[in-house]
This record gives structure tokens, C-alpha cells and sequence, in this order.
């Protein structure tokens, strides 16, 4: 089934009884060239780019829960390439570049919407540090327009400028950022990938990964063992758990990120909004909810919940930079559980075991990265060979100390990020 | 969620300034291989369920604590002076 106008004008005529389901529900086969561990956006769209560029279709995704369950329905749907050092931002470039063309790429609307993403600042420090980042965008073939205090404030009126500790000098304009629907994404790769052949096995927790002298041979799961020739781990925030499996510890130790939405209101904020001196950030979503959150609640968590300390350290953010939003009322919140390295950059690398692959550590940046990260994953799995994109996410940065990407500028430390 | 302070009693978690995982009662020996230093500084057990931290009563006693706390739902089981934890 491909959607098309037609499609959608003869099922408006027809009760809209044509539908079919996106993706088959098929049961795992004894053994597959590929099992990818985590069906998240990033495990998803490995499979997909594994079929559409390298044609290999023998290839299961596995699911503990059901498709979108996961941190790929828990982010704020931000998709951005701003990012500084040499490693990551060649790697948020390709990765917009694969958002720009997405929903065409998948048949499906993934929503994609380049509202134009702005970073604030309030000293002359700041400025200084975001012209220089404006500057590594543009030089990467990305787009940045510093903007002054009357720049602003002619986008963003309602911010309060004159702010006694936090006054706005200006920000960093990034017009091709902007968000995208984050269930979408999900739904499409798995169609994408299913509609090549690749298996979407939902409600499959991988309990155990066979290793044989050296070489992954398959993974045990609740439905049963399945044999594998190579294994990628692409689990998020459990990677801890699935690398345990394989009797491996990982540079990563897992935090829980908040989210907040308020009730639907009209369209009130055009654009993605980040407060430079509270860590705040904020968007409206295409339902007229206000998207917002913060920083990690900053100490180990698997509760894919958070606590009120954060919660109220976002609220004043918030209030701080536009009174406004106090009028609004928070119709929710929610948490998903980031897999944060010492550095705060991803890792996507091969391990010491032969054909066993891992892809993690994107702490609380990893839905802008879903279209490279897959893409990337699978030139790995595929040829062996990093990916040039990625090639900078190696595993052993922080054993050998060469190559680590600390964008904060914060140290390369587990509690710093 | 309040840390029980051995020292002060049960206080906000906004007094606490977390410093990760209590590896740091398990130094390795200077002259110890490269492996040893990267397991210590980076690698982590990371569990979903009990785990020690380390934690510093900052705008309190100034004492640093380890914490043995359940990740799943946050509750804390034990909290003991550094000092007397690492003994």
C-alpha cells in the first residue's frame, strides 16, 4: 500500500475501509544474517538503509515492547545541525540532509517541519561562543544567521528581554531546524524496512547473546533462540543491560531526561526556542501543545519517569525567559531514560567480538540523529568500514583518550553531562 | 526524592550534588595497567535495580555519602559516610 492523494481521496469516498495494516507481524525465523537488537528509531532506521542501500533483507529488528514505545515517542522532537566539533558535526549535517528528504524517501509524512530553531544569549561571552558555532555550521555547508537583541526581538517578541539577570543580547538563528513528528518516524522506517522484507518482531526481549570462540552466533530471546551472523546492539538507554549480555561494560551510565506538554493552544510560538543561561528549551507542536523540558534530572535512573526538582528548575526556566508561557496550563510529563557517556557523543563501532556491533550513547541528542545514525550503523554492518559520517563515534576514544568529542566543554566525565 | 544524610537526617535532594556511580572507593594502584585506569574513570555496571552512589551534601554537612538507591523506582535503601564505606 502506498499513500498518494488518490489513496487518500478514494478512502475519504470509501469509509476509509482500504487501510491496511503498515507493517506485517510476522514470527522470528530460526536464523537471519542480521539481528538488530532495539526496534527505536535508530534500530529501525538501520534496517531500512540496510535493504534500500546494501539490499540485504535477511534482517530481523526486535522489539522488547511495540514499535514507538520506547525513547523514539519519549523526545521533543527537535531536529537540528548546530553542533561544534569536528566528529559530530559532519555527522548532524548528513543526518539533516536524510531528514530534508525523509518523508518522500519513506512514503510517509514524517511531518518535518524547518521552522527555523533559535539558541539565545545573554552575555557578551556567549555571543562570542555562538558566532564562532554559527561560523563551524556554515563552514560545515549548514546554516547560521547571528542575530542581535532587535533581531530577536523582532521573531520572538513575547520573550522578556529586559530580564534583570538573563537580559537577551541576541541568538543563534538556524533556519533549517525545526522538528519533526517523532511517531511518524518510527512508523515509517518500520514500514519502510518491513515493506523490503526485513522482520519487525514486536514483544521480543532479547534475554541472552551467543558467543562462540570469539563470534556472535545469535541472541536468546522470549520467542525463542534465533542464530545470527552479526548482531547490533542499538539499545539506548539499557545498553548497559544488552552489552552485559555479551559480558561487556560500556563507557555509559543512564539518566533520566524530562519532557513537558501543555494543553492545545493556538499557534503562539513559530519557532524552536532555547534559553542560553537555564537550559530550556521550548516548541509548539503541530497540535497546539507547548513542548518543553530541561536538563537530566543528573543521577542514574531507569524510571521512565522523573522528579519535581527538575520539574520546577524547567518551570522557572521557562517563566524567566517568557512569563507568558505561565499561562498555559502542563498537561503532562514524561521521562525517557538517555544513555550518557563521559563525553556526551555517541559511539557506533564494532566491539571485540567478532560480528557483534553497538550503537549508543546519544545522552539526550539522539532523535535529530535517527536517519544518520541508522545510516551509518548500516554501512558498518554492511562493509566493515566506519562510515565517514560516524567515523569519528569510535568505542575505545576513552581508553586511548584520542578523539573524545566534548561538545559542553564540561571534562569527560559520567556526571558532567 | 530525600537522601537520608547520616549526619543531617533526611534532606532534599537539592542539597546533593551526585558524583556518579561509588567507584571512586575502588581506586586502582598508580603504576596499574591502562585497562585498570579505563574500567575506574569510564566503564560501568550501570544496573537497572540497586546501585551505589556517591553523593555530596553540598548546601549541608559538606560530608561525602554513598547511597545505595534502586534506579527502577528511586527508593533509597541505605546511605553510609564515604569514609566508612570505604573501610
Amino acid at each position: 500500500m502506498r499513500f498518494s492523494g488518490w489513496k487518500v481521496f478514494t478512502e475519504g469516498l470509501t469509509g476509509n475501509r482500504g487501510w491496511a495494516p503498515h507493517w506485517r507481524d510476522p514470527e522470528p525465523k530460526p536464523e537471519y544474517d542480521i539481528v538488530i537488537i532495539g526496534g527505536g528509531g535508530h534500530g529501525l532506521s538501520t534496517a531500512y538503509y540496510l535493504a534500500r542501500d546494501h539490499g540485504l533483507t535477511n534482517v530481523a529488528v526486535l522489539e522488547k515492547g511495540y514499535i514507538g514505545g520506547g525513547n523514539v515517542g519519549r523526545n521533543t522532537t527537535i531536529v537540528r545541525a548546530n553542533y561544534f566539533l569536528p566528529g559530530n558535526s559532519e555527522f548532524y549535517s548528513h543526518s539533516l540532509k536524510l531528514w530534508e528528504g525523509l518523508s518522500e524517501d519513506l512514503n510517509y509524512n514524517v511531518m518535518h517541519s524547518q521552522r527555523g530553531l533559535i539558541n539565545l544569549f545573554h552575555s557578551d561571552g556567549q555571543r562570542d561562543a555562538f558566532a564562532r558555532r554559527g561560523n563551524a555550521m556554515i563552514n560545515q555547508g549548514d546554516d547560521a544567521v547571528l542575530l542581535d537583541r532587535d533581531g530577536v526581538r523582532r521573531m520572538l517578541p513575547y520573550l522578556d528581554f529586559d530580564n534583570g539577570r538573563f537580559p537577551i543580547h541576541g541568538g543563534l538563528y538556524h533556519p533549517r531546524g525545526g522538528t519533526a513528528r517523532h511517531d511518524a518516524v518510527a512508523w515509517g522506517y518500520a514500514r519502510g524496512a518491513d515493506r523490503r522484507g526485513v522482520d519487525i518482531i514486536q514483544n521480543c526481549e532479547v534475554t541472552g547473546i551467543d558467543i562462540d570462540g570469539g563470534r556472535v552466533t545469535g541472541v536468546q530471546t522470549s520467542r525463542g533462540p534465533i542464530r545470527a551472523g552479526k548482531v547490533a546492539m542499538v539499545a539506548a538507554g539499557r545498553s548497559g543491560q544488552v552489552a552485559a549480555m555479551a559480558g561487556m561494560r560500556l563507557p555509559v551510565e543512564s539518566h533520566v531526561l524530562q519532557a513537558f506538554v501543555t494543553e492545545g493552544l493556538k499557534p503562539v510560538i513559530d519557532h524552536v526556542v532555547s534559553f542560553g543561561m537555564g537550559h530550556f528549551y521550548v516548541s509548539q507542536s503541530d497540535k497546539g501543545g507547548l513542548v518543553f523540558g530541561g536538563d537530566l534530572d543528573f543521577y542514574a535512573s531507569y524510571a521512565q519517569r522523573g522528579n519535581l526538582p527538575m520539574a520546577e528548575h524547567v518551570m522557572e526556566a521557562g517563566m524567566t525567559l517568557m512569563p507568558m508561557i505561565g499561562k498555559a496550563r502542563v498537561l503532562r510529563s514524561w521521562g525517557g531514560i538517555m544513555d550518557m557517556t563521559p563525553d556526551g557523543s555517541p559511539i557506533i563501532d564494532r566491539t571485540d567480538i567478532d560480528g557483534l556491533y553497538l550503537n549508543c550513547g546519544w545522552c539526550y541528542g539522539g532523535f535529530k540523529a535517527v536517519p544518520a545514525s541508522g545510516h551509518c550503523l548500516a554501512h558498518l554492518l554492511a562493509t566493515g568500514r566506519p562510515h565517514a559520517a560516524a567515523a569519528g563515534f569510535r568505542l575505545g576514544r576513552f581508553r586511548d583518550g584520542v578523539g573524545l568529542m566534548d561538545e559542553e566543554g564540561t571534562g569527560a566525565q559520567h556526571n558532567l553531562h | 526524592m530525600r537522601i537520608p544524610c547520616p549526619i543531617c537526617g533526611e534532606r532534599d535532594r537539592r542539597e546533593f550534588y551526585y558524583q556518579g556511580a561509588a567507584v571512586a572507593l575502588e581506586r586502582p594502584d598508580p603504576e596499574a595497567a591502562d585497562d585498570a585506569w579505563d574500567a575506574y574513570v569510564h566503564l560501568r555496571d550501570n544496573p537497572a535495580g540497586l546501585t551505589r552512589d556517591l553523593w555530596y551534601h553540598e548546601a549541608g554537612c559538606a560530608a561525602w555519602i554513598v547511597v545505595t538507591r534502586d534506579t527502577v523506582n528511586h527508593e533509597i535503601l541505605d546511605a553510609e559516610l564515604a569514609g566508612e564505606a570505604g573501610r
